[in-house]
Formats: C-alpha cells, structure tokens, sequence
C-alpha cells in the first residue's frame, strides 16, 4: 500500500473524486439536493479538464439514466447521481441496465419522498428501488463513500458480474458533512480498477441488439438467467472487497459487526448513523452492569442487493433479540428493512432465531440520537422480558393456538422520537 | 471532543466559516466535522451550523446529528441573542464568541445574570467580543463576517492555529483570500476575552 492522503472532504467531493480516479468516460446527471455538490463537482472536473469526460446535461432524472444506459451500451465507463423525487423520476429507466447486463455506477444521496416535500435525509427512495435488479451499498462515512464508490466500478464491470451498482450515501450527513478521510495513491486505484471493456459493446462493424422485444415464450427464460447471475455476484462482491481491503487497508463485508461477541442483543442499522448507534452501544455496555444492556451489539448491512442471507443468519444466530432500525415506511407493512430482515431469518428453527423488534426513525432528516438508540434497546429487552413473563403464564394455561394467532401483532413497527 | 455552533443569518458565510476551520483542524492532524443545518437558504434568516473537532488521539468523530448543547457558540450577528433559544443552549462552562459594536464589559454583563441579556441568554465561563462587522468593512469592504470571527473563535478556543486556515482560505478565495487573512488576524489582534 503506498502512501495515502489525509484529507478534509465533504461526502458529494469524495464521490467525485472516487469518480474522477475512476476516469469515467461520460457524466450525465441533474442535480437534486442533496446531491447537487457531486454533480457540481464533477462538472467543474471535467470543465477544468481534470477529467476527461463528456458530461451531459440533461432535462430531467429520466434522461439521465437513459444517456447511461446507451453510453454503457456503447462501452464507457458512466456515472449518474440523484436523490428522492429524482431517482422517483429516475425509476422506469433503472430497470434497463440491470436487465441489458450494463455496469453503470450511481450514487444516491438518500432524501425523503413527498408530499410533504423534504429535501432531507431518510430511505424512502432507497427502499423504492430495492428491487430492480442493481448491486446496493450503503456508505456509513465519507472514507466509504469513496471506496464503496470505487469498489462499485469494479464490481459492476467484472465480467462475471456485469450488473448496475448503487451506492447509497445519506444526504447532508454524508453529502453535506466535511470530514477528514484518506484518498488512495491514483496508480494504486488505476491498477485495482482496470480500464473497461465490455464484452458485448454496440459496434456498427459487430452489430448486437439489447433489451429488445420478449414475447411469453422467452421473458421468463432472460428473467430467470438475470436471476441467476444476479445471485452469481455474491462471490465477485467478496472477492472485490477483499482485494480492496488488500491493496487500501479498508476492510468491507456484507454485513459488518461491532461489538458483537457474546452479545445478547444488538442493534442492526445501514447509513449514517451506524456510526452514532456506534456510541450507544458503547454507553450501554458501560452502563448496563449485569443487565442485557451490558451484552449490546451493532450489525450494519453493507450490502442491501443481493441481501447477505448467509452473513446476516450467522451474525445474529446467537441473539436473544435483534432491534431493526427503518429509516423509511412500507405503509401497511412496517418497516421494510425489518420486513426483510423478518424473512431471512424465517428458515431457521424458531429457538435460534431472536426475537425482532423493529422501530422507525430519523424520517425526514430527524436526527438518531444516541439516546433513541438506547431507547431502542431497552424498550426491546423490556418486550422481551415480558414476552417471557407471559410465555411461562401461557405455558400453564397451554393456550398455545391462541398465542400463535396474536404473534402477527409484532409486525407493527414503533415510530420513535414522533410528537403525538 | 470541542463542539462548536455557529450562529448566524443567511448569507453571513456561517457554513463557510464551520467549513474552512474544520479543514484547519485536520490539516492539523485533528479530528473534525462540519455539518450544516441545512434549511430553507434565505438571506437575513437565522441559520445554524455545526462544527466537531477532537484531537487525533480521541479517534474519529461518531456522532451523526446536530449539536444540543455547545461548548462553544459563535454569534455573527448580536441581533440574534433575542431571537430563539439557540443562546441557551450553551454549556455554562462554554464560551460565547460574539460579534458586537458594544463594549466587551457591555456584552459580557448580558451574560452575567440568568436571562438577563434577552431570552435565554445566560451565564456562561467565558465571553469573547469583537467588533467583526467594522473590521469586515474596512478590511474587506464587505459586511461578511465569518472569516473575520474565525479571528476571534481561535483567540477565544484555541481550537486551531491561526496559520492553518492560510490554505483553506485560499483554497476557498483564491484572490480574495489575502484580504480574509487579514481580516481573521485583525480580528484575533482586537478579540477581548475574559
């Protein structure tokens, strides 16, 4: 690992540079905050030629990702931004590229959806997208947001992948925050990210069709190879980090753990405020005595599509209780990410599964304190005493079949630190 | 861990000053955070921006949400005292950094009882004034004061070396960027602390 630069960089700016060490051949974004900062940066890059780029401006979030879609096509190396409504407008054209096998690299700087209109952070438009078919990551920093950056490029482009890749970042906490972080030596990024060539690029002289027309007795077939490759990614996605982790000193994995040896309860967060969940974890173990509290635990999840089945079932295997925190609402469903996290663990034998108890915050741009995420987890343990408490009284009335049917009401999500 | 809000109107440069002292601080070595309070950007209305640094041995700074209660709270404009209940918020072993046409002895006795500098003004350690506006006009012939108060935020905290914001300001200014040098140093010169 060579020599690596300790700077100051607002989370927008480190993308951009991630994207100018990438040396992607066309930009084409509008800007929607709190994502404006990248565009703008970009724009300036390639206007002050310290990129070489073509970057087009277009009318709308729509054309945005069309223009990726056909400059992929065609073999370059693209980069598109957005945020809330935008990625909202974004949506129909998102499904093109994971469908037509094109790695375009995007970022979103996480806002709300309106009405009411919010320009602020939560993951509404990150759960609205969860299923087209890209590769999702969630940056918790503005060091990841630069790797994790970086780190798209390179999966999406491994030719056994050839698949989109999204990074989420939190708008204005990352997007907006300055804070110190290390860029890479740019030989060092030039030699992990090789140039790109598409094996399949539009050629006039090698003429190749995408996307086009699937009648019923072929869509399923190209649904179901999508799908397999799409499963195929897991292993690339590992093996990327850990080269990264290699030649940068940054380690990333599907589902990242903090404290979570001989943890008896833990939270399980993506994005920004991973980090202050960080903080509540170290007060309550240092709080907690003898108590649950004491034996608090962090899981974040890194990668969000494909969803780690696997790294996720092990970390929490020897949980009593899993706090699912949702930055965004599935109206009649909860939480979506509990929602998911719910049906990952729903193989398992229902002894060695903790109980679930799912909360929603920071819709908005409300700020997660550290002391909600303390309420987090005492108000879990709290359910999970009395959980117990009514098992033992339910055991001598054996009203079993009762108890199943009111199991169904765990499903309601407490939205937290909401006035009345 | 020092957490600092600065406390000004909209087109007072309050973001920029939270900004250009967070890339001192880490040009240090220091641990620092810039974070808006990012809102409805009109000019004239109170905005606030927040500002973390910590020293390289503490580690990187986790908290991700605004500052609740400052150590130190930079006034760009004095108006603001009276409005809202940010003042308050201060620590009462923080520090008060404001811009004032007043006495030094004038301002700090605002601070001396409980509320008795306007709402929600109360005692705190210490109080640091400067006239930032008449610098920045006869500096910079302008009426911004966030580099100028960046003047009197280093006399009063300490919180970075006044050399290290040479290079971000000019990052920032370019040509300007001299003229907001001095303005910072003047200010740091006439800075009453106490």
């Amino acid at each position: 690992m060579k020599k690596q630069k300790r700077v100051g960089l607002e989370g927008s700016f480190a993308v951009a540079e991630a994207v100018r060490m990438a040396n992607a051949d066309v930009i084409s974004a509008y800007p929607i905050t709190p994502q404006t900062h990248i565009v703008e940066r970009l724009s300036e890059m390639v206007a002050d030629r310290k990129l070489d780029a073509e970057f087009i401006c277009v009318e709308s979030e729509h054309s945005a990702m069309s223009a990726c879609v056909g400059a992929s096509a065609a073999g370059a190396r693209v980069f598109t931004c957005s945020a809330g409504q935008g990625l909202e407008l974004m949506h129909e054209v998102l499904y093109i590229p994971s469908s037509m096998r094109l790695p375009v690299v995007a970022v979103v700087a996480n806002r709300a959806l309106s009405a009411p209109l919010s320009v602020w952070c939560d993951h509404s438009d990150a759960m609205a997208v969860r299923d087209i078919g890209w590769i999702q990551m969630f940056a918790e920093n503005n060091q990841q947001a630069f790797d994790l950056t970086l780190c798209a490029y390179r999966v999406a482009e491994d030719r056994e992948v050839l698949f989109p890749a999204m990074v989420h970042i939190d708008g204005f906490y990352l997007s907006h925050v300055i804070e110190d972080l290390v860029l890479p030596d740019e030989e060092e990024v030039a030699g992990f990210l090789p140039d790109y060539e598409h094996p399949f690029a539009l050629d006039p002289a090698k003429p190749v069709s995408m996307g086009c027309y699937a009648p019923p007795f072929i869509y399923p077939e190209t649904k179901k190879a999508q799908v397999v490759a799409f499963e195929g990614t897991r292993p690339k996605i590992l093996e990327v980090w850990k080269e990264f982790g290699e030649v940068f000193g940054r380690d990333y994995a599907p589902v990242e753990e903090y404290k979570m040896e001989g943890a008896r309860v833990a939270l399980l967060t993506m994005g920004s405020c991973s980090e202050t969940a960080m903080l509540a974890v170290d007060e309550l173990r240092a709080e907690g005595g003898d108590g649950a509290e004491a034996t608090t635990g962090l899981v974040r999840l890194r990668l969000w599509r494909p969803f780690p089945f696997k790294e996720f079932r092990e970390a929490v295997k020897d949980l009593e209780v899993l706090v699912v925190l949702d930055r965004a609402v599935s109206f009649g469903m909860g939480g979506p990410v509990c929602s998911e996290v719910r049906s990952a663990l729903y193989g398992c034998e229902e002894a060695e599964r903790p109980k679930i108890v799912s909360f929603i915050a920071g819709l908005g741009g409300r700020d997660i304190r550290v002391e909600e995420f303390k309420f987090m987890i005492r108000q879990a343990l709290k359910e999970k005493a009395e959980e117990k408490a009514e098992e033992k009284a339910e055991e001598k009335a054996e009203e079993k079949a009762e108890e199943k049917a009111e199991r169904g009401e765990e499903i309601e999500a407490e939205m937290i630190g909401v006035r009345e | 861990m020092l957490e600092i809000c600065v406390y000004g109107r909209g087109g007072q440069g309050g973001v920029t000053l939270a900004e250009l002292v967070a890339h001192a601080a880490i040009s240090e070595g220091k641990h620092a955070q810039s974070m808006p309070s990012f809102g409805p950007e009109r000019r004239g209305a109170p905005v606030l921006a927040f500002l973390r640094v910590s020293g390289q041995e503490e580690g990187r700074i986790k908290i991700r949400a605004e500052v609740v209660e400052p150590d130190v709270l930079v006034v760009l404009d004095p108006g603001l005292l009276q409005v809202g209940s940010v003042v308050s918020r201060l620590k009462k072993s923080g520090t008060a950094v404001v811009n004032t046409k007043k006495t030094h002895e004038a301002m700090k006795s605002k601070f001396e009882g409980e509320g008795g500098g306007g709402e929600g003004v109360k005692r705190v350690a210490k109080v640091a004034t400067v006239d930032a506006m008449g610098i920045a006009r006869a500096v910079l012939g302008l009426p911004i004061v966030n580099t100028t108060m960046i003047g009197a935020l280093v006399k009063a905290t300490g919180v970075v070396e006044l050399a290290s914001l040479e290079e971000p300001m000019q990052e920032r200014f370019g040509k300007v960027a001299a003229k907001n040098v001095a303005a910072m140093k003047k200010a740091y010169e006439e800075t009453e602390v106490s």
